[in-house]
């Protein structure tokens, strides 16, 4: 009893003023998961033939093409925004408990909801039709996402399995709609949807520098939104129900809360954050729809929510991190000729160091304090 | 617990009204059909649809089964409607499942017969592709019943399947067929025993490490398909697996094509299917084992080794699930391509939750995918007026369906999912 106590003290004691171990925990440990990362990185290359001066120079080009120049810093935010964007969706379903997979659905099917408002409604000013096409996306996603909250809250199937068959069926849904005459640009026979009209494209941010730079308006959509969901986690009942239905469903029942509908309208939240990520690339990068325009972000947005802890400020951090290894992989890809999938490599072990803890202090038991290996359970 | 009075009676009604909403939905999901049927597929619909049952060469030939369209349309209507008025009978708790699955038969047959009228195809041939597909859908499932039954969630499959196909394209262009088939199923291993490391060592959320290595599979995967087989081909020119005759029993109409004129990775499937279910419910290791899913604390107590058993389990059915990987090369095209298992992983799970985590209810229920996956590729063929993107998603939505129509009373191991912390 007593050593309860002690323990539930000294928690409280930890959460007013960060001790080392959490401080081991918020940095050191994301720090080295980063170095391993790119040293694994280094062998994967060296096993396919790679040889080390190609090694130094696409690591050079991946800081280079990161954070180098305007250039660079542009792509960084570009790359980001998207995934900030929905993987703060993804990151509310963690906190109450779901597991949302289906993040690349959801934006692909929000990212046609805003072309297609996109490209319809001519003539309408750009103060009305931008966020027209970004409702639009939001509220397509949110409702392809409330159908697998809703198999959820009914009928029990589990939001893992619904979510990605709900993925695999969106890739057909585009290249359906993609065909359809009113969709499809004239003139065309590959699946490739009309053009976003100007006025509901996200206006570029840095084109008084260079007109080629990509920067756009959805940076400030993705930093409203962070905002918003820290509000909304932290600082409303809504939040707080959020997360005690995901900490203890059972007690947030006794409590009075309604599972089924908190299931739902998360889902439905995460759902429209993704389709607001999709908006982004249609309406800020693209200007069109294509097949597979998802580019793999949904999937990354899962990573990004876990390497942020599924706070918004984490999930921000996490996903420039991600913004900047896309943005220099591509750089990589140019100038060492390394295929850009060796960023999902490191992401991946990035991933895994930072949700292994304990094998990063095993790895690196001088980084630590001695303690630290026994006393954190 | 004391302030609760009687706490099983409440539960017991409970229960008792779930179990009656349930009847109702399903007689209203039953009703709906049967009207689907007669609008869509009976009304207006003429001439016969034949399935043909056996094949040119075929030792015994098969009369061709021939199906009056329309009057097999209004016959399966018919019939819905009176299994879903039963439903909102008092007797229809019973069989609400039964019925279910017997409704959704006639549905998907009265759907058939009308994409067929007035044309013929084999069914047969379906038959025995929807058996091929099933395949790695089946070992998947396979996998996943291994490690939840000794409690780790296993998410980790779908890397599992597209690590297996990769080695199997990999070490099969180099050393033929059966050393890439080797070393498939020990790649899987490797995987299963790195994801048992992680969850059952390292205590990591097992989503989150399943997660990792699909991402991780996926990432080394692709890495080397563009760095390396871009320009050396031959790394990726595997041998494929040819289907084995078994005497006598292929030759049997319909049953000896479907099931006994088909590749090692079918016969393997089978084999391994009976066998997990003869270690799981009949071996004392199998005993074991279930006994770490459902209750941890208490294998270790009785003196079984938990993290041994979860290591064990765990690579085993990284094993299956490399050998089921190496079908999507060695056992079809013999090359690999960049994400080639495309959820059949994913798939395998929701294939182990309808078959409620039991190997051949597994089996039977990626049988079902297999169908779905099959009649549509058949369905294209037939030009029916549904677009081909619709019907290429038929095996996804079976998927949701049979994942939320069938999941009510299955119930996964009692420590599923959770970390095993030894005292």
């Amino acid at each position: 009893m007593n050593e309860q106590t002690d323990k539930f003290s000294e928690k409280l004691l930890q959460r007013a003023a960060p001790g080392r171990v959490e401080f081991e925990d918020m940095v050191v440990v994301p720090v080295f998961a980063v170095i391993v990362a790119l040293i694994l990185g280094a062998v994967a290359m060296l096993a396919t033939n790679v040889d080390l001066a190609t090694i130094g120079q696409s690591y050079i080009a991946l800081v280079v093409g990161s954070v180098g120049s305007v250039n660079a810093i542009s792509e960084t935010l570009t790359a980001a925004t998207p995934l900030v964007l929905a993987s703060l969706g993804m990151a509310v379903g963690f906190r109450a408990g779901l597991f949302n997979i289906g993040a690349e659905g959801q934006l692909l099917i929000g990212g046609m909801a805003a072309v297609a408002v996109g490209f319809s409604f001519g003539g309408m000013p750009g103060y009305i039709h931008l966020p027209l096409a970004l409702i639009a996306g939001a509220v397509a996603g949110g409702l392809y996402a409330g159908i697998a909250g809703w198999l959820r809250a009914a009928t029990g199937a589990h939001e893992v399995i619904s979510t990605i068959m709900l993925n695999l069926m969106s890739y057909r849904l585009v290249d359906y709609f993609l065909r359809l005459p009113v969709v499809q640009r004239e003139g065309r026979a590959d699946p490739i949807s009309k053009s976003v009209l100007e006025s509901a494209e996200l206006p570029r941010l840095l084109e008084w520098i260079d007109p080629n730079l990509r920067l756009h308006s959805g940076l400030f959509v993705m930093l409203a939104a962070v905002l918003f969901v820290y509000w909304i986690l932290f600082k409303t009942t809504f939040g707080f129900e959020f997360r005690a239905s995901g900490a203890n469903p059972e007690a947030a029942r006794y409590a009075g809360m309604r599972s089924g509908l908190i299931i739902v309208i998360v889902m439905a939240f995460a759902g429209a954050m993704a389709g607001l990520a999709g908006a982004n690339q249609t309406l800020g990068v693209l200007g069109r729809a294509t097949p597979g325009f998802s580019a793999g972000i949904g999937f990354d947005a899962i990573a990004i929510a876990l390497l942020g802890r599924s706070h918004p400020v984490g999930v921000l951090m996490a996903g420039l991190l991600f913004g900047a290894l896309e943005a220099g992989g591509r750089q990589m890809q140019v100038d060492a000729g390394v295929s850009i999938d060796l960023i999902a490599i490191i992401q991946a072990l990035i991933i895994v160091f930072i949700a292994a803890p304990l094998l990063v202090r095993k790895i690196f038991p001088w980084g630590f304090r001695k303690e630290a290996l026994v006393g954190k359970e | 617990m004391a302030n609760i009075s009687n706490p099983a009676e409440p539960q017991a009604r409970k229960l008792d009204t779930a179990k009656v909403r349930q009847a109702r939905n399903t007689g209203v999901v039953l009703i709906f059909l049967s009207v689907l049927v007669a609008y869509a597929f009976a009304f207006g619909t003429t001439g016969d649809a034949v399935f043909r049952l056996s094949r040119p060469n075929d030792p015994w030939a098969m009369p061709n089964l021939v199906v009056p369209a329309m009057a097999f349309s209004y016959i399966a209507a018919a019939v819905l409607a009176f299994l879903g008025a039963r439903q909102f009978m008092r007797s229809g708790v019973r069989w609400t499942s039964l019925s279910m699955g017997f409704g959704l038969l006639l549905a998907v047959a009265a759907f058939l017969v009308w994409a067929t009228a007035g044309k013929s195809f084999s069914l047969t041939g379906m038959l025995q592709a929807t058996v091929v597909r099933a395949v790695p859908i089946a070992l998947g499932g396979l996998a996943g019943v291994l490690s939840e039954r000794v409690a780790v969630v296993n998410i980790a499959i779908e890397g599992m399947l597209l690590a297996g196909a990769f080695t199997g394209a990999l070490v099969g262009s180099l050393l033929g067929g059966f050393g890439g088939l080797v070393a498939a199923v020990a790649v899987g291993g490797i995987f299963g025993f790195i994801l048992a490391a992680l969850v059952v060592t390292y205590r990591v959320d097992q989503i989150i490490a399943g997660v990792v290595i699909n991402l991780f599979v996926l990432g080394v995967t692709s890495y080397v398909s563009s760095q390396v087989y871009q320009e050396h081909r031959f790394l990726n020119n595997a041998p494929v697996f040819r289907p084995v005759e078994i005497p006598f029993l292929s030759d049997i109409p319909v049953i000896g094509p479907v099931f006994f004129q088909q590749n090692i990775f079918v016969y393997g499937a089978f084999i391994m299917v009976s066998v997990a279910t003869y270690y799981l419910f009949y071996t004392r290791s199998g005993l074991r084992a279930r006994a770490v899913g459902e209750h941890p604390q208490a294998a270790d107590t009785l003196g079984i080794n938990v993290y041994r058993t979860r290591y064990i389990n765990v690579t085993v059915a990284g094993m299956v699930a490399g050998f089921g990987g190496a079908w999507f090369t060695l056992g079809s095209v013999g090359r690999f391509d960049e994400g080639m298992t495309g959820g059949r992983g994913y798939i395998g799970l929701a294939a182990m939750i309808v078959g409620r985590w039991h190997p051949f209810g597994a089996l039977m229920a990626a049988l079902v995918f297999g169908f779905a996956d099959s009649m549509q590729q058949k369905l294209a063929l037939l030009q029916t007026p549904i677009p081909s993107e619709f019907l290429a998603m038929s095996p996804y939505i079976a998927t949701i369906i049979l994942v939320a129509g069938l999941i009510g009373r299955a119930r996964p191991p009692a420590a599923d999912g959770q970390a095993y912390i030894k005292e």
